[in-house]
């Protein structure tokens, strides 16, 4: 049906009411012709028998009740889809804005997605070596998993996720089918480049496509950014067997798009303002991750949020964190004590690690070192909590231990720099060295076999003395 | 035919219709998406899809099915996969391929699967409601019963087909009632999910669930019949705690329910319980469990009705004499779809947006747990374990606090220890069982006269740690006087040693009363010893590092599950090297 509606009821924010319109679907997308000339585009939200809302993507600005044309498209909002996408750069809502034309697309598809059939799901096993210690010894990324990072403004999180692109890369066997679906939402302009450099420098901006919507964009199309940098993400691994690495950054603009929109559709407001069905929602972006059977490709999420003033109970990373398979928390005061990667191990956790490590994918001890790495840096803090009230001199013996090996650890382990490539096996027996450094009678996580094996004394002492 | 007036996501609205009732189903457009009435007044039916809405069109059709949201109950329900509204999630991807399409219309049942039938009642027998008319083998461990429906008047039975093999929509039995009329009787029949199912009586509450897990089945034991909570943050452990609890405890069905969480989780249990094989019965553990899967991306509406849905089946095996455990993963998902509907209806929200009725739903879901005897005698229960995510880890949140009213079990996880990697991350100190009362002759009974004794001396020295706790973490443990840092030794042995427990670990994963209560006794003997050798002029430092403070928190893996007898040894020793210690001196 090709009926165009002049003129509208009502414009509220992003959204505009047409009245005594009809054969309307819910989800529908439609255009809307301005006077001067210029199209914008539009999404059906609620539709009754005479009355349909739509949601401008490009904002109101400039519409009036009288100058426009709205012409419905009968489909919902679908997306080209093309490998040529690798190497490009697109807007939110996937119109390419590098100038070099359209893609030509082999096929289109819905950007909603559809559920993933968990019987269809293909449990992820295979971990990706990152090459920095603390993620791989404890927080092990695996392929097709969904692992957050939670950061702060001023921390250092795109700066890790472009190491973990770049040396994830490397230790991918050939290299051949790894691209990266990268989805902007709300950034600044710096951001946005660094990134594009960092590919442009990793020499892997062949392999990437980007999703941009700068945080000056309309939030509409910030909502559709990350749905259409997974719809993509999904078609190059599920139809052309890619391993994809998507990284979003950042979900909390994203989140923060959504309230404003919920706002100006009048919904009724659940935490922090943001709407009842915020969980849901980002439940719809994060579990586009994963292997499907039938298919040797898979889509591993690195979601990048920042915590409002570093709360990490702040609705977003928080429901964020009880959807995702872990998460990676970035620690400010280590940031300021100059340690890069300023990785927060505590809170930090991968859920599907258990079943990624050990023989066959790592090395047999790996589950032993993190548990006992954990447990250790748990006493740490406790030593130190202690130390800040009594002072340090007063401490018993075992807990001055457990101090040194705290500030070791995160001198030694945690800090790595940007440039350092560590493998699995140097990670662990630098863990291995840290342990040494405590009596043994204290590592209670670790078996008799691996102790006699792994741990020493002398290595420990060499470590102290640098 | 009445036509759809609005849509506004999963809700959608039809207009001066009188046809429909509340919680009726109700097939919704041209695609037939299930959907329910959830209200209803004179301008306007309300209508809750549990699919997609994407593409609905005001003046596509509303049809009605005549009959609330039902579940379809019969054999081959076990081992199998469900979504919130029993589809079969291995016939949706045979249909429709990985990833799920609206309006695939799927039976949940296999109907051409034949099952091997006997026939329990003969030509002229009355039969009553709950009565079992034909049992057949659907796993190899389950045998199922078919009963006659609640719902039907009971009559005396004017046919039966022959023991042999049919198929769930197959006449077995006829009945005619007292007025005549005659109902044919198939191996399924149908229950509404909301309406709890009908027993002769509720039983007292006096068997624990034993799971093996030391914390769990000593300190804080749940009933056969009971309901428990385990809130806890992310990151804590909650759903590898209900794993832990799905594999180990002592159930004959386990319902799986995983309301609003990851799809991964769903593919892990699937592959997971069906390579673990149950100790009891040397079957894997599919052939014990039922999944109901809607994960966080699956449309919210039919998350809200998941539950319902676990939990009568759940009642359905019941009252056929099973014990049933549910692992609702997690309530508070469930939650948040009442207050994601609540919101899409306008109504007026209470408590941090959630619906005023949350309480009085949460209560509903909670009692349906209970030790019955049922409609066709003999005894069977139903035990609720639920999960609760609650927002920000704050156990203040309406939903936690809601839980807590009507459960009587209390698991809470608590982020410190998780951070520490002590799992069950379950905090002694917070958590609580109302059920260790009724619970007490059991243990006595059957475990040991002193089970209860020697577990309130345990809980006693957490309970004395957790008060000098307050203290060592403003002075350090240097300060306190000798017998005080026994304790504080002692009450490590208990939680390194005893509450923690490693579930990969083969011998530590399910450990059996008998193994609990002596390991306890151990602690205890220690710590008398100790104590006494400390009277007796020891230094409080040689005690600790006697070497039976490690080797006690090591029992757990020195000494076998089926090797209990070393218990002995390490007494006798324990006695030795005591009376060494004291000579020395």
């Amino acid at each position: 049906m090709n009926l165009k509606y002049i003129g509208l009821s009502e414009i509220n924010g992003p959204l505009v009411a047409l009245d005594k319109v009809s054969g309307i679907s819910y989800d529908e997308m439609a255009e809307i012709r301005l006077d001067d000339g210029t199209k914008r585009l539009a999404r059906v939200v609620e539709v009754s028998k005479d009355k349909a809302v739509l949601q401008v993507f490009e904002g109101t600005k400039g519409l009036s009740l009288k100058n426009t044309a709205t012409k419905f498209e009968g489909k919902p909002m679908e997306i080209a889809l093309s490998t040529e996408m690798l190497g490009r750069i697109f807007n939110g809502a996937g119109k390419p804005i590098d100038g070099l034309g359209d893609i030509y697309p082999e096929k289109y598809a819905d950007i909603n997605g559809k559920p993933l059939n968990p019987v269809s799901r293909r449990y992820p096993r295979n971990y990706i070596n990152t090459g920095i210690s603390s993620i791989d010894a404890l927080m092990t990324l695996i392929r097709g998993q969904k692992l957050p990072i939670f950061s702060g403004s001023g921390l250092s999180h795109n700066k890790l996720a472009v190491q973990i692109v770049r040396q994830a890369k490397i230790a991918d066997e050939n290299g051949q089918d790894f691209a990266i679906v990268f989805g902007a939402m709300g950034v600044k302009n710096d951001v946005a480049d660094y990134f594009r450099r960092s590919f442009e420098e990793t020499g892997s901006l062949q392999r990437v496509a980007m999703f941009i919507n700068m945080s000056n964009d309309p939030i509409i199309e910030r909502i559709l950014t990350p749905k259409c940098a997974l719809t993509c993400a999904e078609y190059l691994a599920f139809e052309h067997n890619m391993h994809i690495l998507v990284i979003l950054t950042d979900m909390t603009s994203y989140a923060e798009a959504l309230r404003e929109f919920s706002s100006s559709k009048g919904e009724i407001p659940g935490r922090k303002g943001y709407p009842g069905y915020l969980y849901s929602d980002l439940a719809s972006i994060y579990e586009r991750a994963g292997i499907v059977k039938g298919s040797t490709g898979s889509v591993t999420q690195i979601p990048i949020l920042t915590m409002p003033n570093d709360d990490i109970t702040h609705p977003v990373p928080d429901l964020t964190g009880y959807i995702t398979e872990g998460q990676i928390v970035m620690d400010r005061n280590l940031d300021q004590t100059g340690v890069y990667p300023a990785i927060s191990v505590l809170p930090s956790l991968s859920r599907l690690m258990k079943d990624g490590i050990g023989e066959g994918f790592t090395r047999e001890d790996h589950q032993m070192v993190a548990n006992q790495l954990f447990a250790a840096y748990a006493k740490v803090s406790d030593a130190r909590a202690l130390a800040s009230v009594i002072g340090e001199e007063e401490l018993s013996d075992i807990d001055k231990a457990y101090i040194k090996f705290g500030t070791l650890f995160e001198e030694h382990f945690i800090n790595q720099g940007f440039d350092v490539n560590r493998t699995i096996e140097e990670t662990l027996d630098l863990g291995w060295t840290l342990l040494s450094t405590l009596p043994k009678s204290e590592l209670d996580r670790v078996d008799e076999e691996h102790l006699e094996k792994y741990y020493s004394a002398e290595k420990a002492s060499a470590l102290t003395q640098e | 035919m009445d036509k759809i007036y609005s849509v506004n996501g999963p809700v959608v609205k039809v207009r001066n219709t009188k046809s429909f009732s509340m919680l009726e189903m109700v097939y919704v457009g041209n695609k037939r998406l299930i959907s329910e009435v959830i209200g209803v007044n004179e301008d306007f039916t309300t209508i809750q899809v549990y699919e997609g809405t994407t593409g609905l069109m005001p003046g596509e059709p509303v049809a009605g099915s005549g009959a609330p949201m039902s579940a379809v109950l019969g054999p081959g329900i076990i081992s199998n996969i469900f979504d919130g509204i029993e589809r079969p999630l291995r016939r949706l991807e045979d249909l429709t391929g990985a990833f799920i399409d609206d309006g695939a219309e799927v039976s949940p049942l296999d109907e051409e699967k034949k099952y091997s039938c006997t026939i329990k009642v003969k030509v002229g027998d009355n039969l009553s409601p709950g009565e079992i008319y034909c049992t057949c083998p659907e796993t190899p461990v389950i045998e199922h019963r078919c009963m006659l429906s609640p719902l039907s008047k009971g009559g005396e039975v004017i046919w039966t087909a022959e023991d042999g093999d049919y198929t769930v929509n197959d006449t077995v039995v006829k009945i005619k009632n007292i007025y005549g009329e005659i109902e044919e009787l198939t191996l399924c029949q149908k229950w509404p999910i909301r309406t709890p199912r009908p027993s002769a009586k509720r039983l007292p509450i006096d068997k624990p669930l034993i799971t093996g897990q030391r914390i769990v089945d000593t300190i804080l034991p749940v009933a056969k019949g009971g309901a428990a909570a385990i809130p806890g943050g992310f990151g804590t452990g909650k759903t590898m705690t209900q794993h832990q609890l799905a594999k180990w405890c002592d159930a004959d069905i386990i319902v799986y329910i995983g309301c609003g969480e990851r799809g991964n989780e769903m593919t892990q249990v699937l592959e997971e319980f069906s390579e673990l094989i149950d100790p009891r019965t040397n079957r894997p553990l599919t052939d014990r469990t039922v999944l109901i899967a809607n994960t966080s991306n699956m449309p919210v509406a039919a998350r809200e009705a998941s539950i319902y849905t676990g939990i009568t089946l759940a009642e359905y095996y019941r009252d056929m004499g099973y014990h049933i455990a549910i692992m609702a993963d997690s309530t508070s998902r469930w939650a948040e779809a009442l207050r994601e509907i609540s919101g899409r209806l306008e109504e007026m929200p209470a408590e941090e947006g959630f619906p005023a009725y949350l309480p009085s739903r949460i209560s509903e879901f909670y009692e349906r747990a209970g030790y019955v005897k049922p409609l066709g005698g003999g005894e069977g229960s139903v035990t609720i374990i639920g999960a609760v995510s609650p927002q920000g880890s704050d156990f203040s949140e309406p939903v936690t606090q809601n839980t807590k009213r009507f459960v009587r079990c209390f698991w809470a996880l608590d982020k410190s220890l998780a951070y520490a990697r002590h799992y069950p991350a379950i905090n002694w100190n917070t958590s609580y069982s109302e059920y260790v009362e009724d619970l007490a002759d059991y243990y006595n009974k059957n475990v040991a006269p002193d089970f209860m004794a020697v577990r309130q001396e345990i809980s006693n020295i957490l309970v004395e740690e957790n008060t000098l706790m307050e203290i060592v973490k403003l002075m350090g443990t240097d300060v306190l006087p000798d017998d005080q840092k026994l304790l504080i030794e002692a009450a490590r042995i208990v939680r390194v040693g005893f509450l923690q427990q490693n579930a990969y670990h083969k011998e530590d994963t399910y450990v059996p009363l008998e193994k609990q209560y002596l390991m306890m006794k151990a602690i205890l003997q220690f710590y008398n010893l100790a104590k006494k050798a400390l009277a007796g002029g020891v230094n409080v430092d040689k005690i600790i590092h006697c070497g039976w403070v490690e080797k006690l928190i090591k029992v757990k893996y020195d000494i076998p599950n089926d090797k209990l007898e070393m218990f002995k040894d390490y007494e006798s020793q324990m006695e030795k090297d005591f009376a060494q210690l004291t000579e020395v001196r």
